[in-house]
C-alpha cells in the first residue's frame, strides 16, 4: 500500500502530476481502502465542513494539509516517494447526533514525523489546518501514537511509581494545596502558608501558574522561604514533604537559573505551566531526568483550545503529547470540582496518564488501543474547588495514584491551614482505610466522614462549613458515541 | 510528636482487627506483605531492618499476624514497626501499601540544624533526637 506503485500506467500518472488544481479527494489524501500499519500514526478529527463542502473532500483536505499538499499539483512530488508521504484519509463517519459534522480517521507514515519531538508532531498535525477556509470547524480528537514513536520519546522524568518512592508514601493518594491568595504575598508571608499546610499534614504545596516573579515577591524570595518551610515541615513530622516551585519565566535561561537554584536549596519538585510551550516543556523534562527532579505541569491556558468540542484539540491528546514530553505531573480534572470535566471524558484523561495499555472506549472517548510501551506513569493532579467533604467521591472516581489539592478547602478552614490540613488528610486516610476494609464508599461515604470526624475536630468543621458546596453545571465537552452504530471498530 | 509516616498515621493507632482487615486485602490483591522496624525513623531511612522475609505465599491474614506478634514480642514498645505491600506486577514492581502498625512509647521527634551558606541559602539537616543513642538504645 505505501510502497510507490510502479503498476499505475504512466498515462493515469501523467494526469495526476499535470498542472492545474485537482480535488485532494483524487491526489491520493482519501482512500478508503487502506489499511493502517501498526508503525502509522492515526489521527481522528472532528470536521465540520463549511455548507456546501463535501465531507470526504473536506477530510482529504485535513489529510493533505496535515501532510504533503498544498492547493495545486506540484510536479517536485514526483522527486520524492509522495505515495508514502502523503497522509491517507481512510474512513469517515457521521458524528452522531450532530449533524454537518464528521470523525475523519487519517493515518501518516511514521517517515513523517521526527523522533522524540512534540514540536515537530504538532506542527505536523495542527500546524496549518485549523485555519483552512472550507471548514467551518474542525478539532483533533484522538491520536494513536504507535509505540515505533512512543519509544522515541524518553517519557516522565520520574514517573508515579519511582515518585511514591522517593517520597516513601504508598498506597493513598497525595495531597496538596495551591498557596492563596495567589497573588501579592511576600516571600515571607507565603512560605507561612506553605509551613502551616504541609505541617498539618499535606505532602505537598503548589505555587500557582502565574507566581512567577512579580514586585511584591521575587522568585528567588519564594523560593528561600518556601524550602525553609518545607524542611522546618519534614523535621516537624518526620515526614518527606514538598513545595512545587514554579519555574516559568520569560526565557529558557531564566528558567533554567531557577531550576538550578530550587536544586541547590533541596527542592524535590518544580513546576511550570503548559504556555511555555512543548519545545521548553521537553527541555525542562530532560533537565529533571538528570538532575533527578519531578516535573510539576499546571496545564496553564488549555482550556482556550481543549474546551469546546467543534474546535481545537482534545485535552486527552495534550494529555498524550505531555506524557510523551515527560512531565510528572499534570492537571486532569477533578469531575466534581469547579472546572470543566465530564466523569466520563475525565476517566479517559486518567487511564491515559496511568495505564501501560488504554484500549478503545468511545464512552471515554478514546478512540484507539494505545500501547505505551512501558513509559513511565504520569501522576494526574485534581485541583480546583474540592474539599474535604468529597473525600468518598474523589477516591470513588479518580482512584489512589492522583495528587488531590485542596486550596481553598485548606487554606479556607475557619481554625486555619494547620487545622484545614489536618480534615483533609484525615479525610482521606478514614476513607482509604475503609475502601480497603471493602465498604462502599459512594453509599456509606457520608457515615464514613462522620464517623472520623469524631476523633478530628478539624475535619468536623471542615464538614460542617462546606457541607453545601457543589458545582453541578453540564460539560461542554462530551465524548459524542452511539454504541455499535458508530466509530467502533 | 507523633511521626506521620505511612498511610494511616492521622488516623488513631489501628486495632489488631484492623490491620488484620488491612492486611488481607493486600493478600487478595496478590501482593507480598512485609513487616519491617527501625529505631532511625529518619524521612529519608528507606531501608527499614526486615523481620524475616516479605511474606509471598501466605494464605491469609492470620500468618501475618502472628509474625507481627513475634516481631511485637522483640520490639514493641522500643521500635517503629510498619507493614508494606509489595506489587510484583509489571510497570508497578513497588510498595502498593505502607503503614506504621507500632511506636515506641515516647516520641522525641526531630532537630532541624541549619547551616549558613553562601547568600541567603541554607543548609538543612533533619537530626532524630533519639539517634544521638546507639543503635537499640534510642527508645
Amino acid at each position: 500500500m505505501n510502497a510507490i506503485d510502479k503498476t499505475k500506467p504512466a498515462e493515469e500518472k501523467r494526469s495526476r502530476y499535470s498542472a492545474g488544481v485537482m480535488e485532494y479527494r483524487k491526489m491520493g489524501y482519501w482512500q478508503p481502502d487502506y489499511e493502517p500499519k501498526d508503525t502509522d500514526v492515526i489521527a481522528v478529527f472532528r470536521i465540520t465542513p463549511q455548507d456546501g463542502v463535501d465531507e470526504i473532500e473536506a477530510s482529504a483536505a485535513v489529510a493533505g494539509e496535515s501532510s504533503t499538499a498544498t492547493w495545486t499539483v506540484v510536479w517536485t512530488d514526483r522527486l520524492t516517494a509522495c505515495d508514502k508521504y502523503r497522509a491517507k484519509c481512510y474512513r469517515v463517519d457521521p458524528v452522531p447526533n450532530a449533524p454537518g459534522s464528521w470523525f475523519a480517521y487519517i493515518a501518516y507514515d511514521l517517515d513523517l514525523f521526527e523522533p522524540g519531538s512534540i514540536a515537530n508532531l504538532s506542527a505536523s498535525i495542527i500546524g496549518n489546518v485549523f485555519g483552512f477556509k472550507p471548514l467551518k470547524a474542525l478539532r483533533l480528537e484522538d491520536m494513536r501514537l504507535p509505540v515505533a514513536y512512543v519509544k522515541t520519546f524518553d517519557g516522565p522524568a520520574t514517573g508515579i511509581v519511582v515518585e511514591r518512592e522517593r517520597l516513601d508514601k504508598f498506597g493513598r493518594p497525595l495531597l496538596g494545596a495551591t498557596v492563596k491568595p495567589k497573588l501579592g504575598l511576600s516571600g515571607r508571608n507565603y512560605g507561612r502558608v506553605v509551613y502551616e499546610a504541609l505541617k498539618g499534614g499535606l505532602d505537598f504545596t503548589k505555587d500557582d501558574e502565574n507566581i512567577n516573579s512579580q514586585p511584591f515577591m521575587h522568585w528567588r524570595d519564594r523560593f528561600l522561604y518556601c524550602m525553609e518551610a518545607v524542611n522546618k515541615a519534614q523535621a516537624g513530622t518526620g515526614e518527606v514533604k514538598g513545595t512545587y516551585l514554579n519555574i516559568t519565566a520569560a526565557t529558557m535561561e531564566d528558567m533554567y537559573e531557577r531550576a538550578e537554584f530550587a536544586k541547590s536549596l533541596g527542592s524535590s519538585i518544580v513546576m511550570i505551566d503548559l504556555i511555555i510551550g512543548y519545545t521548553a516543556i521537553q527541555s525542562m523534562a530532560k533537565w529533571a531526568r538528570r538532575n533527578d527532579m519531578i516535573l510539576h505541569l499546571h496545564r496553564a491556558g488549555h482550556s482556550t483550545y481543549t474546551r469546546q468540542k467543534s474546535h481545537g484539540v482534545s485535552f486527552r491528546v495534550i494529555t498524550k503529547w505531555m506524557r510523551l514530553a515527560g512531565v510528572d505531573h499534570i492537571h486532569a480534572g477533578t469531575v466534581v470540582g469547579k472546572l470543566e470535566g465530564d466523569p466520563h471524558t475525565t476517566k479517559g484523561y486518567y487511564d491515559l496518564c496511568r495505564e501501560d495499555f488504554v484500549p478503545q472506549n468511545l464512552a471515554h472517548g478514546i478512540f484507539f488501543d494505545q500501547d505505551w510501551a512501558s513509559t513511565r506513569k504520569l501522576m494526574p493532579v485534581a485541583s480546583g474547588g474540592i474539599h474535604a467533604g468529597q473525600m468518598h467521591q474523589l477516591i470513588d472516581l479518580l482512584g489512589e495514584d492522583v495528587v488531590l489539592q485542596f486550596g481553598g478547602g485548606t487554606i479556607g478552614h475557619p481554625m486555619g491551614i494547620q487545622a484545614g490540613a489536618t480534615a483533609n488528610r484525615v479525610a482521606l486516610e478514614a476513607m482509604i482505610l475503609a475502601r480497603n476494609e471493602g465498604r462502599d464508599l459512594l453509599n456509606e461515604g457520608p457515615e464514613i466522614l462522620k464517623d472520623a470526624a469524631r476523633h478530628c475536630l478539624p475535619l468536623k468543621q471542615a464538614l460542617e462549613t462546606w457541607k453545601d458546596v457543589t458545582f453541578n453545571y453540564s460539560s461542554t465537552d462530551t465524548p459524542d458515541f452511539v454504541p455499535q452504530a458508530t466509530a467502533a471498530e | 510528636m507523633r511521626l506521620t509516616q505511612g498511610a494511616f498515621s492521622f488516623l488513631p493507632d489501628l486495632t489488631d482487627e484492623q490491620i488484620t482487615r488491612q492486611v488481607q486485602y493486600c493478600i487478595d490483591k496478590g501482593w507480598a506483605v512485609n513487616i519491617e522496624f527501625t529505631d532511625d525513623p529518619h524521612p529519608r531511612n528507606t531501608y527499614w531492618e526486615l523481620w524475616g522475609q516479605p511474606m509471598f505465599d501466605v494464605p491469609d491474614a492470620a500468618g501475618v499476624m502472628f509474625e507481627l506478634n513475634e516481631c511485637r514480642k522483640v520490639y514493641g514498645g522500643r521500635q517503629y514497626i510498619r507493614l508494606s505491600a509489595f506489587d510484583a506486577t509489571h510497570t508497578w514492581e513497588s510498595l502498593r501499601l505502607s503503614f506504621i502498625t507500632d511506636r515506641p512509647a515516647e516520641e522525641p521527634g526531630f532537630a532541624l540544624e541549619r547551616q549558613e551558606i553562601d547568600g541567603r541559602s541554607i543548609r538543612y539537616t533533619t537530626r532524630a533526637y533519639a539517634a544521638n543513642r546507639p543503635e537499640g538504645a534510642r527508645y
